[in-house]
């Protein structure tokens, strides 16, 4: 904004005008809530590493070992924990989201910033999360047998349409939060819905065939078992096989682009408002 | 102290020629306050078509305002009067209903000091967010890191949690930060409200540098000594109309009035004084304040000449009766009290059925703070026949000067010799 010129007034706004500040912004919510997450502890960020790898054992004991979950498949202790990181960062995305408005109230009362700004921190901490988690995953893998390849060029392309479902998800859920404080449980149930019936402690092998194609349309589904044919197994099948047709993929990507833009779009047309509204 | 002699200023109500910074043409900002808070989706599904009734508060309503660029500028009002409102009208923090807003130059953005602080942070890290959070590169802000801790002058406490800092420090803190935004229009609510001593005023004389350099400021505040002091000129609001946008002393003293003036009515109007002369031989009917040019006020700028009034009226005839004035502080201070039998003498004759208004003009030297008045009249001889009293009858606001603690400013001037 060039100081001489008149410039009319700026409504509070989504995006902002300023790419550079925005960024600037996001990064610095996110980073504080990494440096509080494991803030006074002894081990300090090494919790980040520590906690996933903590976590896994536990699942592994307990799906692997205790209950035999997953036999027969290849490789399913690598499964289980990429479905499960990728799980937690699209529920530490959303979960987060829908109180996050509400936590900054402090922020959007007082200082004039893009709105989008604090729904985007909560998906770059949860990014931050993600990728340490992966780091413990990709050395699991790599020591259980799974062979670098290729394809895993697809893992970063399939985090974004995850991350995409998330953040659109994270804003519709951030704005209707201000308007109805439901949001909350009925997202805690919901999204507990999702989780049993998306593959995340089971493989899309485990679908009956009548519902299997059904099944597939559910995003977190289709981006689960495509990680697992590019990241884990070239042997499974791929999402596209699994669904029918590579042109049925484009019920659950449609689905996908639709929430992502209806988030952006309600939250665009929510901004200038929430500071009063909360 | 040498703030106590400031002298008045000439008025610098007229503003300055050239392009505004801040245009505010008829703008008008509303609330909806729901009467019903259809906050749960249950609610909203059961009746889905009943109409949702609300008050709607209209915060700021038509407000035309120019600031000027290097304006140090005032809002000010009672609580709920919108001032804070306008302020984020301005910032862009909320979004206008109606009107035009034009803001040339680049706009502070934020209204509030220490804003996004985290108390579980050292006061490192706290600076570095709060300077990103404010509009800085973590380039310049890196930069300026030093600086911003030399001001608050802090150094020894950087990595102390800000839980651990006091009020005070933190304000510190959050004040050096802001300060280093490069904002060419300033918007500020409610600065001095804490912090010790000595920090507000550095922070008024960081105003005062701010000033200088030129920079835009609006600026909230309840404090009309601020405003007396820094402010070029200032609106003063009231249920989100403009009541007037003037000079700082006007300003000020209709703020004064506005808040007091409800007070001195319910004074003058109660039942409950102390009196024995409605049916004696001489009553007080009436007693007010007034200014020098004889009206009545409920509010004076501290060093304005000042009168006290009592009307009389005489059932018998009376000779040379003495009339008393005692001004009493808030807390119950005697501050001054005369009587004609001092200071003037012989009072003359006054005969049955005349009415009479005694005026006692004095030196305003009071501090600012409010002032009760109580007249009384004596029978002729020692004073101890007391004919009428009524106690706190009238009040007087008197505002501006500075607050220095004591109960009067008496005309002073320092010399130093040296030996």
């Amino acid at each position: 904004m060039s100081s001489d010129a008149a410039a009319r007034h700026v409504a509070p706004s989504a995006l902002g005008d300023d790419a550079r500040r925005f960024f600037n912004l996001t990064l610095t919510l996110a980073r504080t809530d990494f440096k509080l997450r494991y803030f006074g502890s002894v081990l300090g960020y090494l919790w980040s590493l520590v906690r996933p790898l903590l976590l896994f054992g536990v699942l592994y004991l307990v799906f692997s070992v205790v209950f035999h979950a997953g036999r027969g498949v290849k490789h399913y202790p690598v499964y289980l924990l990429t479905s499960i990181i990728l799980w937690t960062f699209f529920m530490e995305t959303t979960g987060g989201c829908v109180q996050c408005l509400l936590a900054r109230e402090g922020l959007l009362r007082k200082i004039r910033f893009p709105r989008l700004v604090i729904p985007m921190s909560v998906g770059l901490t949860a990014l931050f999360n993600l990728g340490m988690n992966f780091i413990v995953v990709l050395g699991f893998a790599l020591a259980t047998g799974v062979e670098p390849r290729l394809t895993w060029f697809e893992v970063p392309l399939l985090v974004l349409i995850i991350a995409a479902l998330a953040l659109g998800t994270g804003m519709l859920l951030s704005v209707l939060y201000v308007r109805f404080r439901d949001v909350q449980p009925i997202w805690d149930v919901a999204s507990q819905v999702l989780f049993y019936i998306s593959p995340i402690i089971y493989t899309a092998m485990t679908y009956p065939s009548s519902v299997l194609r059904i099944a597939m349309i559910n995003p977190i589904a289709t981006i689960l078992t495509q990680m697992n044919h590019a990241f884990i197994n070239p042997g499974t099948p791929s999402a596209a096989s699994y669904i029918g047709s590579p042109v049925r993929l484009l019920a659950p990507l449609g689905i996908i682009a639709a929430v992502g833009a209806l988030g952006l779009w309600f939250f665009g047309r929510e901004a200038p408002r929430i500071a009063e509204n909360l | 102290m040498s703030v106590m002699t400031r002298p008045v200023g000439p008025e610098r109500a007229r503003p300055p020629a050239g392009t505004p910074a801040v245009r505010i043409s008829h703008v008008s900002k509303a609330f909806r306050l729901p009467h019903q808070r259809y906050s749960t989706l249950k609610e909203r599904v059961l009746h889905p078509f009943q109409a949702r009734t609300y008050d709607v508060l209209q915060a700021v309503n038509d407000v035309n305002l120019d600031v000027m660029p290097g304006e140090f500028f005032g809002i000010v009002g009672r609580n709920g009067s919108g001032k804070s409102t306008l302020l984020k009208c301005i910032a862009g923090i909320y979004n206008i209903d109606c009107g035009e807003l034009t803001v040339r130059g680049r706009l502070s953005p934020f209204i509030e000091l220490g804003v996004g602080f985290n108390m579980d942070l050292t006061a490192r890290d706290n600076v570095m967010i709060n300077a990103i959070m404010l509009g800085l590169t973590r380039k310049q802000a890196r930069e300026r890191f030093d600086e911003i801790i030399a001001f608050a002058q802090l150094e020894d406490f950087l990595d102390l949690r800000l839980k651990n800092y006091s009020s005070g420090m933190s304000v510190r803190l959050a004040f050096s930060v802001a300060i280093q935004v490069e904002a060419e229009i300033l918007l500020i609510d409610e600065v001095l409200a804490v912090g010790d001593a000595s920090f507000q005023q550095k922070c008024l004389d960081e105003f005062e540098r701010l000033k200088r350099a030129g920079r835009t400021i609006l600026f909230v505040t309840h404090d009309m000594g601020t405003i007396e002091r820094f402010c070029d000129r200032a609106i003063l609001l009231e249920k989100g109309r403009t009541v007037m946008i003037g000079g700082p002393t006007e300003v000020a003293r209709r703020y004064n009035a506005l808040n007091f003036g409800a007070t001195v009515h319910r004074l003058t109007d109660g039942a409950g004084v102390t009196s024995r002369g409605a049916t004696g031989p001489v009553s007080i009917v009436d007693g007010w304040f007034e200014d020098p040019d004889g009206a009545r006020v409920a509010a004076l700028a501290s060093n304005e000449p000042c009168r006290a009034c009592m009307e009389v009226r005489f059932n018998e005839r009376l000779r040379d009766p003495i009339f008393g004035f005692t001004l009493r502080n808030e807390v119950g201070t005697t501050i001054f009290a005369t009587t004609t039998d001092h200071g003037h003498g012989a009072t003359g004759s006054f005969e049955p059925g005349q009415t009479t208004i005694v005026r006692l003009g004095f030196e305003n030297w009071l501090t600012p703070s409010r002032y009760m008045l109580t007249p009384s009249i004596a029978r002729h001889g020692t004073g101890a026949d007391a004919l009428d009293l009524r106690e706190n009858i009238a009040s007087v606001v008197i505002h501006g000067g500075p607050f220095t603690g004591g109960v009067v400013n008496l005309p002073h001037s320092f010399q130093f010799l040296s030996r």
